[in-house]
């Protein structure tokens, strides 16, 4: 028995580790070691990652599971442990992170084989990984940390994987900034914890938080889940802090499928999730979290409509659809948003990947504009890509229906107006995917003569991923099916314990029952408003043959959209140039006033000693030299006759 | 003896360095070190983790007085010990590839510091301690005025009259101390003996300012730096490096053992009024050091708000805080030395440290990329590195004693990042420029420099407990004079 727990435990601890071992390869051989040799210890790393965590996962038996390795920092009482804990919730991210991870491990083999930075790109790729892993199995809230700060240094180091080009550092680093603003506030809120629990361990807080000795809406709750929260609005990329987001999209392609579309975005929902008893005592941080989720749903979604980057497009879908789980987490769906980070990791992740292709083949063109007609072309990167629209415009029966639908209903119980104003949000999304679809893959093809001589299906190491993609993107929805469909729910009860105190302590939260007509109805509605979209497009990118117009003769709230409502301008104008000047002035005036109160008031002080004509002839320093040797002289003195 | 010898070897290799020939001097200088390191290992591997001072020395020294030539190491003090001991021998191992017109003097010096830096940390007399504290002056004063740059002479007194100026108050200090103390012989100026001292609210207030400008010059504390800057940047690197790495710490170091167990009544009048202090130095110098273009001078700012929060901490008279200062004062001079290793080994190639004329240096040096790369992390606090542990526990001390105060210090990790990333991105990443074209990798004396430096970055990120634990009885200890 012993042995056996043995066993298991180090082969969790494997788990990150080698990732974490992929990663010390690549980075220290990256200039010696052949190409095909990085790639495969790169996507080797990850998939035994993967084979791991399946046996992890079939060896659950339903109780979280503690690994210590050893204790990380000790302050009196306060010990906080380098240690791991698996249970549902860490489970379903570690088949999302190293599955989806795996997969594009392998893709990256392909889209990146003519890169010079091959090695040091899967280095970065599986310091992501191992960072990732920490994030999702530490046992408490500093390990969550060490994880969330080192998924942003990896996202800081591949979004400026190009590094010659100043834009593309910028971006990255106006990321790892963005993002600090957010762990700033998770910091803090950690601080909160220690000090109101005592510990950071997730099943000490969480019990010391049900115990009876925390009301509902009590304020320390409030604040603590607010500052946490603040953390998931940047690493989750929600307004204020989002604008980072569609920067990122300067790294490679695939590093916006893992890690700015699949994995580490999707952070914020997991602490919000591993937190929910305490965010379930706050119900009034919850309906924060829902209107900003809300707000930077449908703000992201009609930014994308106008957009003409392909990548932006789905960068702003991203966002749009993170806000989308908050949303869901807001009216305490706890795992309708989990559904969705896992459904939404198997669209969009196809989406970038699918994006990937799209560019591989246009040779680095971006620009729908200069693109159409691809579909003859690239035949598997069509298809694909269509199922993942399908998916993500929430047609039935592919995954995305199923896990948008169940945010809708639960947040039709909730709220109507948040209800309308989401499924406005899903038409958006159902049209800005279908207008990149269309103008993308149909009508005729605009780019240069040299570019459509080029034009080619992408290699087998990059189409198997997108059609193992594409096959979850198509059945994912089967992991939660709804009792109204004669479904099993099985996710839902899957995680049904991870809930049990949030029930315990907030059981209104969880009341509310829907009438299977009702949610009929909601289906209805739901679909055939993403189907009035889809036809909305149709006829106006495939029966009319629009192509979305040249830049400068966009005009009027279009011109607005296609410029991001000038929120980038406004972070400009209101913090980023006011902080420079600030800092020039400090350091030109501040300084010297500094030194003239300073100095004036030393000043002020030696004439009151009465030495002032010593020290304002300048010899003080010779003086007090003059003092210390004497003292050496003391000193020796002392020592010679004695 | 072996405290005393920490002290000795380095002050008679110092004197031998000085009558040696200039060219042979850096190699004498570089053995000293390196025996000085060894004798530091076996004090580590033979400490006991308690509260009490070990392996102390005492000679009467002025016997009358009841003052005496006295030291000892308790785990306060061997941190310190380790750090001057680990960083000196790479200091002199950095200069290998410059050449320095006088070098045995110029060694000479290096060490005398070193010796006098040993007899701060390890004094338990109190003038003692204060002779050592105006003695490391002296060498670092004389590097940076015969070695330094352009304007080091104004510069440099500014700084020499600034830290005496100081220095005296705290001798006042010292000296009203002293005649508190009762014992059978009379006065005595064991700094244990001022432990035993109670005195009243006021007198403590006052005792409290004198130390504390003398200290707070030391570190830098808002609005006492305005020496640093200038002469971090004029001074000759070496010299910048023992200043950052190890000199200021002396400052913190004399709060810990000076204010917060002896004045308590002192800090709870004007304990806040220090941590305003610190913090606003923290964002004040955080910044300033976003626009800075001269390398050295931005480290030099950012240096400036790192040890803001090293004193705010200490201030918070919490175990978190002042174990947090310990960790960092080891984890920034560390992280510091490298940094300014970095800009030396930048400089000496393009004969800039304009960041605007630099840029694309990493596409020929892919070993310098990683060794910046690594030292920037830990000096943003990036977790798993070692200034991760000491900014958590920092932070946390201060908030425990302040909650605003620690969200406004907690700032530093937001603007700590704006201005390193900015300083990595336009020196390393973009086009090469002109300054830039030819630039050569690391050497091995340079690798040799760095490679330690990251062994204990990451040493300290990962396993901090081996160097927590041998703190914090000691600190334990202290923290429960201030709260009988």
């Amino acid at each position: 028995m012993e042995i056996e727990q043995f066993m298991n435990s180090s082969l969790l601890i494997l788990i990150p580790l080698l990732p974490l071992l992929g990663f010390i390869i690549n980075g220290i051989g990256f200039r010696h070691l052949p190409k095909n040799l990085a790639g495969v210890i790169g996507s080797a790393t990850a998939l035994g990652a993967f084979a791991i965590s399946i046996l992890a996962w079939n060896g659950f038996d339903g109780q979280p599971q503690l690994v210590k390795l050893f204790d990380w920092i000790s302050i009196g009482q306060l010990n906080i442990a380098f240690s791991f804990q698996i249970d549902q919730l860490s489970l379903l991210m570690l088949m999302v992170v190293t599955g989806v991870g795996s997969l594009i491990h392998i893709y990256s083999v392909g889209y990146m084989s003519h890169d010079e930075g091959f090695g040091k790109f899967f280095a970065f790729l599986n310091l992501f990984l191992f960072f990732m892993l920490l994030l999702v199995m530490g046992s408490n809230y500093v390990i969550m940390f060490i994880g969330w700060e080192g998924v942003g240094l990896c996202s800081y180091l591949l979004i400026g994987f190009w590094n010659k080009v100043t834009n593309y550092n910028n971006a990255a680093r106006k990321a790892f900034i963005m993002n600090r603003i957010g762990d700033l506030g998770f910091l803090l809120g950690i601080f909160m914890i220690i000090q109101t629990f005592g510990s950071v361990e997730y099943l000490d807080v969480f019990s010391k938080a049900a115990n009876g000795s925390f009301s509902v809406n009590d304020s320390v709750i409030i604040i603590i889940t607010a500052l946490l929260f603040v953390g998931a609005m940047g690493k989750s990329a929600q307004i204020p802090l989002y604008t980072w987001l569609p920067d990122a999209m300067a790294g490679p392609t695939p590093v916006s499928a893992l890690i700015h579309a699949a994995t580490m975005v999707t952070a914020g929902i997991y602490m919000v999730i591993r937190s929910n008893v305490l965010y379930s005592l706050a119900p009034a941080t919850l309906g924060v979290v829902g209107g900003i989720g809300l707000l930077t749903a449908v703000v992201a979604a009609s930014i994308g409509l106008y957009q003409n980057d392909i990548k932006k497009v789905l960068a702003y879908s991203t966002v749009s659809q993170l806000g989308y789980m908050f949303l869901a987490l807001g009216v305490g769906a706890y795992t309708s948003a989990m559904f969705h980070v896992m459904t939404h990791a198997f669209f969009k992740a196809l989406l970038f990947l699918g994006a990937g292709s799209v560019i591989h083949a246009m040779s680095d063109e971006q620009d729908i504009r200069n693109m159409g007609g691809l579909r003859k072309h690239l035949p598997v990167t069509f298809w694909t890509f269509l199922i993942a629209t399908l998916a993500i415009s929430g047609i039935i029966p592919f995954a995305g229906f199923f896990s948008k639908d169940e945010i809708l209903a639960h947040v039709f119980e909730h709220n109507k107006i948040m209800w309308g104003i989401g499924l406005v949000t899903s038409m958006m999304t159902a049209f800005y995917m279908f207008r990149l679809l269309f103008v993308t893959f149909f009508g005729k093809f605009r780019g240069t003569h040299e570019q459509e001589h080029h034009l080619h299906e992408s290699p087998a190491s990059m189409t198997i991923p997108l059609v193992i993609l594409a096959v979850l993107s198509a059945v994912g929805g089967l992991m939660n099916i709804p009792h109204a469909l004669h479904g099993g729910e099985s996710l839902e009860h899957f995680m049904a314990p991870l809930f049990e105190l949030s029930k315990q302590v907030n059981p209104d939260l969880f009341e509310g029952h829907m009438e299977h007509s009702t949610e009929y109805i909601l289906m209805g509605v739901s679909v055939g408003a993403a189907v009035l979209s889809i036809l909305f497009a149709y006829n106006l990118f495939i029966s009319r043959n629009t192509v979305p117009a040249a830049d400068k003769d966009v005009t009027g709230f279009a011109k607005v959209l296609q410029n991001k409502y000038y929120v980038d301008e406004l972070y400009e104008a209101v913090f980023v140039n006011p902080m420079r000047k600030l800092s020039n002035l400090l350091y030109s005036f501040g300084e010297f006033l500094i030194d003239v109160v300073v100095n004036g008031a030393g000043r002020l002080v030696q004439i009151s000693a009465g030495r002032m004509r010593l020290l304002q002839s300048g010899e003080t320093g010779f003086y007090v030299f003059a003092m210390v040797i004497g003292i050496v002289v003391i000193l020796a003195w002392n020592f010679l006759l004695k | 003896m072996l405290t005393l010898s920490l002290i000795l070897i380095p002050l008679f290799a110092g004197v031998v360095s000085l009558i040696t020939k200039n060219n042979s001097a850096k190699q004498l200088a570089l053995i000293g070190a390196v025996v000085e390191l060894v004798i530091a290992i076996v004090v580590y591997t033979q400490f006991q983790p308690t509260a009490s001072h070990q392996f102390g020395f005492s000679y009467p020294w002025i016997k009358s007085a009841g003052i005496a030539f006295a030291g000892g190491i308790d785990g306060i003090s061997l941190l310190l010990v380790m750090l001057t001991a680990f960083l000196t021998p790479l200091i002199i191992l950095s200069t290998f590839r410059q050449p320095y017109k006088n070098a045995s003097t110029f060694y000479a010096l290096i060490l005398f510091m070193q010796s006098a830096l040993m007899g701060v940390f390890t004094a338990t007399d109190a003038f003692l301690f204060y002779l050592f504290f105006e003695a490391a002056l002296i060498p670092v004063y004389f590097l940076a005025a015969v070695w330094g740059g352009e304007n080091r002479i104004k510069v440099t007194f500014k700084f020499f009259v600034y830290t005496i100026f100081g220095s005296l108050f705290m001798l006042v200090a010292l000296v009203y101390l002293y005649y508190q103390t009762t014992s059978p012989q009379g006065h005595t100026s064991e700094i244990s003996a001022f432990y035993k001292l109670a005195l009243d609210a006021q007198k403590q207030g006052w005792i409290f300012w004198a130390f504390f400008i003398a200290f707070a010059i030391k570190m830098p504390v808002f609005p006492f730096h305005t020496w640093q800057p200038d002469t971090y940047t004029e001074s000759p690197t070496p010299a910048t490096m023992l200043l950052a790495g190890i000199m200021l710490k002396m400052g913190v170091y004399g709060v810990i053992r000076f204010i917060l167990p002896i004045l308590p009544l002192g800090l709870q009048s004007w304990g806040t009024t220090a941590i305003v202090l610190s913090v606003i130095g923290i964002v004040y110098g955080s910044i300033i050091a976003i626009q800075q273009r001269d390398m050295k001078r931005l480290i030099a700012y950012s240096s400036f708000a790192h040890v803001g929060l090293m004193s705010a901490g200490v201030f918070s008279q919490t175990l978190s805080g002042v174990q947090g200062a310990l960790i960092q004062m080891l984890a920034h001079g560390i992280n510091v030395v490298g940094l300014f290793f970095i800009v030396e080994i930048i400089f000496s190639r393009t004969k800039t440290r304009n960041i605007e004329q630099l840029g694309g240096i990493t596409q020929r040096t892919p070993n310098l990329t990683v060794y910046f790369m690594i030292l920037m992390l830990g000096s943003v606090a990036l977790p798993l590195t070692n200034g991760f542990v000491g900014e958590f526990l920092l932070l946390r001390g201060v908030y425990e004693s302040n909650v605003w105060m620690g969200a406004i210090a907690g700032t530093t990790i937001i603007l700590g990042a704006v201005y390193m990333l900015r300083l990595f991105q336009k020196s390393m990443f973009g086009n090469k420029s002109s300054f830039t074209e030819h630039f050569a990798d690391l050497s091995f004396s340079e690798r040799a420099v760095l490679l330690p430096l990251t062994i204990m970055v990451f040493w300290m990120g990962l396993y901090p407990n081996s160097f927590l634990k041998l703190t914090e009885p000691a600190v334990s200890n202290l923290l429960q004079m201030i709260h009988y």
